[in-house]
């Protein structure tokens, strides 16, 4: 490797003399002749941008991400920003994990084959479901793919799905656009003070329905109370009962395998990743039943050559690489990378940790809601509910207002109606909670 | 480099391996599981559960470990994998392309860590960048319009398929129910447009393996919503007939929709908007050089013509008018007139469109158009050094040999004892026993050396060495069959089993 680096890309290695010797080699004259691209469709490579020193894209990337205001976040709604120990970062970063791609040749692959096993695994205790894939891309298109499988395994000719109310805009219209393909419908059941109306839904639900969509914690930050009536009623209406939740919720709210879900969809990258601008880890747990039915990957123990325990990419005839238009799904690229860092999380943590972390943002969230209802102006939480991690409170000022006026003042909260404000403890320490309460009095005084 | 022989050191290779009780790396769960009880009145640190016992579940059981067991877990398990940082990846269709440092650096910024609800006005660096990223993806593309939301290749040809579909429904055209692809496309195209609730019109190959404008013109009718087509094609071969191919689909009122996976030959030398397709895809993971991770997370960034562009997903970025003169622009989300809504929770994935955007800020004209050159030099130098047929060219980025009388996924297996990945294997089928191969443009010339040693290596072996390997690899051959037989998916299936 002497002599002088000859091309334009800092990554592609090849001198001068290379060049000339695999020129030589393929009987080219010229790189250009390589390529048997028609004229009439050619183009000069002028894209008109520039090219920088490593040090000036920093540079670069820096400077445009300045732009972005730093306040504390109070927010949730489906993206939390927990403490990501430092174990993750410096182990998901080793080069093997970030570099490899998916396992075709599993027998070099044993190391993150066995990572996706142990998150798969996480997953099987957390749902109490027996089927876990190894990533979707996040909660929305989950929840999509919960409604095609819905639409695959149930045989009436019913084609309603229920989702909440209050359901996320981006969710439900991700939802949208997975069914687009079938005659499946998505409408709304009612939601009573933040979590599911019963009587609504019984009253919705009937055998045309062939899935029924709930979330706990719901999109508000409610607990459900009557979860086992929704399986029940699914089940009567031989509906599929797909559930939405994450890793630390499951950790201390009820197992969804108890109160009848078929399906747990869901963001598990509350653990794993920090903030990310919405990025996530799409979760999907079901019943063996439905095992020949999942989308997306699968990780399975087998033996090697040698008769010791060996994994593998298993049951890939569900997959678009091999079953093509008659695949269970169309996902290829995964979060496998996310799902690892999931992993590392959870196993930092451990079980107490989990539990600990929930039941601290439970409280921490009643507190802080306590503290809130104080102020002359404000009533939290406006669901008499339990809650994860976050709430919504009523401001007598319209609330717009008042979430523009605690921006200038280094705090984010969430805008949900016309004098309704959702706040989320989730990653935020509580001295910032303590000042969030005096900026919250100095704004409604 | 005739001379070099499997055995000489510096192609043997022995991967790591730790094995303990009989068995490789335990798992977490064989080191410890522990039960935490929950509610019941038990005390906790800080108290009682707070939550009545009926909203809780009554225990979790997992592994509970120190920070130095995990450590060392998951060094292990890092070390029984092969990246492109350990040795050559040419994972045909894949672009496993080294993945520069810096960029993980650029991702790691705490100015990048925001939620996606802030406000519009606190987070325009997350919003600039994505506008820059918008445009620059709309230059290499020869595209007019470009949404970032699309998680993945596989959900941007989702966001083609359902664009194109709005397309014709708001033209009265609903009555298009078929898509057209290629025999040889990837995968993800036929089960995308089924996903899409399109009937899929499987498309043969002319005998030099690229589309049968005769079978086209078949395939096209009045019930076209578009044709799928990747290019260079997956045998690496330019669609010559691309004009007219474009020509035929837009007189049938159809699209024409290009899948972005191969991109990396074509950098700079052209674009599929200079070629007629209406609407296209870039696979960032491949082309960007952003990382794999083992499977994802990618992006698959669309871009379309300005026609087509009132129907991509909302929001978009763009920039507003000035307000003062000299002042520094704003930008801003808007949600395009007759947008198909979202096909992600919220933004997609952002980190990796964050390090796409500073590859492309790093490499910039000559860089991105020596990337394809390199690339292109890279493959035609392989396969003239390797013993096995290439019988279809002239290729680009990526060719296909034929393993010929032997299996193709024992050649793959073999190769691993040489220290190499292998190609991609037994597809596209129009080769006999396929070895998809794509060096992409890191590769050096001494490094191409030795990745045509193992591939010769291999092909000089008979089928008994190539049925054994690999043994030089953390696990040997593995059992496929039983794995999918008697599925164990977890830990809790193999202590159920025991």
């Amino acid at each position: 490797m002497h002599g002088s680096h000859a091309t334009g890309s800092p990554y592609a290695p090849h001198t001068e003399e290379d060049r000339t010797a695999m020129l030589e080699a393929v009987g080219a004259d010229s790189v250009e002749d390589l390529f048997d691209v028609p004229a009439e469709v050619a183009f000069d490579g002028r894209f008109d941008i520039d090219a920088r020193s490593e040090r000036e894209t920093r540079r670069l990337v820096r400077s445009l991400l300045a732009r972005n205001d730093e306040v504390t976040e109070l927010l949730g709604r489906g993206h939390y920003g927990y403490y990501v120990p430092s174990l993750v970062d410096h182990l998901a970063d080793r080069s093997e994990f970030l570099t490899s791609y998916t396992q075709y040749q599993p027998e070099v692959s044993q190391g993150f084959l066995q990572a996706l096993f142990e998150y798969q695994s996480l997953l099987v205790e957390l749902t109490g479901l027996p089927v876990a894939n190894c990533s979707m891309y996040d909660a929305a298109t989950a929840l999509g793919e919960a409604a095609t499988l819905a639409d695959r395994i149930r045989d009436t000719t019913g084609h309603r799905v229920l989702v909440p109310e209050l359901l996320r805009e981006e969710r439900r219209s991700t939802l949208e656009n997975y069914v687009a393909g079938t005659d499946l419908v998505v409408e709304s059941y009612p939601v009573e003070d933040g979590t599911v109306d019963l009587a609504g839904l019984e009253a919705a639900a009937d055998e045309e329905v062939v899935m029924i969509y709930a979330e706990n914690p719901t999109v508000r930050g409610t607990i459900e109370e009557r979860l086992e009536a929704v399986g029940d009623l699914a089940e009567s209406n031989d509906a599929l009962f797909v559930l939405g939740s994450d890793p630390i919720a499951l950790s201390l709210l009820e197992r969804p395998a108890d109160v009848g879900a078929d399906v747990v969809i869901g963001d598990a990258s509350v653990l794993g990743l920090p903030t990310s601008y919405g990025m996530g880890l799409g979760l999907f747990a079901t019943r063996e039943d439905y095992l020949r039915q999942v989308p997306g990957r699968l990780v399975g123990a087998s033996e090697d050559a040698t008769d010791r325990r060996a994994y593998t990419l298993t049951l890939q005839t569900r997959e678009q690489h091999i079953r093509r238009e008659r695949a269970t799904s169309n996902i290829c690229t995964n979060q496998a990378w996310v799902a690892l860092r999931t992993a590392m999380h959870a196993a930092v943590l451990g079980p107490s940790g989990m539990v600990d972390l929930a039941e601290r943002d439970v409280r921490r969230a009643r507190d802080l809601a306590a503290q809130l209802d104080e102020i002359v102006g404000v009533k939290a939480p406006v669901h008499d509910r339990h809650h994860l991690r976050e709430f919504v409170a009523r401001v007598d000022q319209p609330a717009r207002a008042v979430a523009d006026d605690l921006e200038k003042r280094g705090f984010a909260v969430h805008v949900v109606g016309d004098h309704e404000i959702q706040v989320c403890v989730a990653g935020v320490p509580d001295e910032r909670l303590d000042r969030f309460v005096a900026a919250l009095e100095g704004v409604i005084r | 480099m005739s001379d070099e022989r499997p055995d000489d050191p510096q192609v043997r290779y022995d991967q790591a391996r730790y094995v303990e009780n009989g068995e490789y790396e335990p798992l977490l769960s064989e080191k410890d599981l522990t039960r935490v009880e929950i509610g019941g009145g038990e005390e906790t640190a800080d108290g009682e559960s707070p939550l009545p016992d009926d909203l809780t579940r009554d225990s979790l059981e997992l592994p509970e470990l120190s920070e130095p067991e995990l450590a060392r877990h998951y060094t292990r398990l890092s070390q029984m994998i092969y990246g492109i940082d350990s040795g050559p990846y040419p994972l045909g269709s894949c672009t496993m392309k080294y993945n520069p440092k810096f960029t993980e650096d650029v991702a790691a910024l705490p100015s990048a860590a925001v939620h996606p609800d802030r406000s519009e006005g606190s987070v325009q660096g997350n919003l600039e960048l994505l506008y820059r990223l918008q445009d620059y993806l709309g230059r290499i593309g020869g595209m007019d319009a470009v949404t970032l939301q699309p998680p993945a290749g596989a959900a941007g040809e989702f966001v083609g398929i359902r664009v194109a579909a709005a397309y014709h429904e708001h033209n009265g055209e609903g009555h298009r129910d078929e898509v057209i692809v290629p025999e040889s496309a990837h995968g993800t195209n036929f089960a995308t447009a089924a996903l899409g609730g399109y009937d899929v019109v499987s498309l043969p190959s002319d005998d030099e393996g690229r589309v049968d404008l005769e079978a086209l013109e078949a395939a096209l009718s009045e019930n076209t919503a578009a044709l799928m087509l990747t290019n260079p094609n997956t045998l690496g071969l330019f669609e010559r007939d691309i004009t007219e191919i474009a020509e035929l689909v837009h007189d049938a009122g159809g699209l024409l929709y290009y899948d972005g996976a191969n991109l990396n030959a074509l950098l700079g030398r052209a674009r599929p908007g200079d070629m007629g397709f209406d609407v296209m895809h870039y696979n960032v993971h491949k082309t960007f050089a952003t990382p794999h991770g083992g499977g994802g997370p990618g992006a698959g960034p669309v871009g379309v013509v300005d026609d087509l562009a009132p129907f991509l997903p909302a929001p978009r970025v763009r920039q507003r008018e000035a307000e003062s003169a000299g002042g520094e622009p704003r930008y801003e989300r808007f949600e395009p007139d007759h947008t198909i809504g979202k096909v992600h929770g919220f933004y997609g994935n952002w980190l990796v469109l964050l390090k796409a955007f500073a590859y492309i800020a790093r490499l910039g004209d000559e860089g991105l158009a020596d990337a394809s050159a390199s690339a292109v030099l890279n493959a035609n130098y392989l396969a003239e050094r390797i013993e096995y047929d290439v019988p279809y060219g002239p290729f680009h980025h990526e060719f296909v040999a034929s393993a010929g009388e032997q299996d193709a996924a024992d050649v793959a297996k073999r190769m691993l004892d040489y220290g190499v990945h292998p190609p991609t294997t037994k597809w596209p089928e129009i080769v006999p026993e396929a070895l998809m191969t794509e060096p992409t443009e890191v590769e050096s010339k001494a490094t191409l050396d030795r990745l045509a040693a193992a591939f010769n290596a291999v092909a000089g072996e008979d089928d008994a060495t190539l049925e054994a390997a690999p043994e030089r690899t953390t696990a040997r051959r593995i059992d496929q069959t039983s794995a999918a037989r008697s599925p164990r998916l977890s830990w809790q299936a193999l202590a159920d089993e025991s």
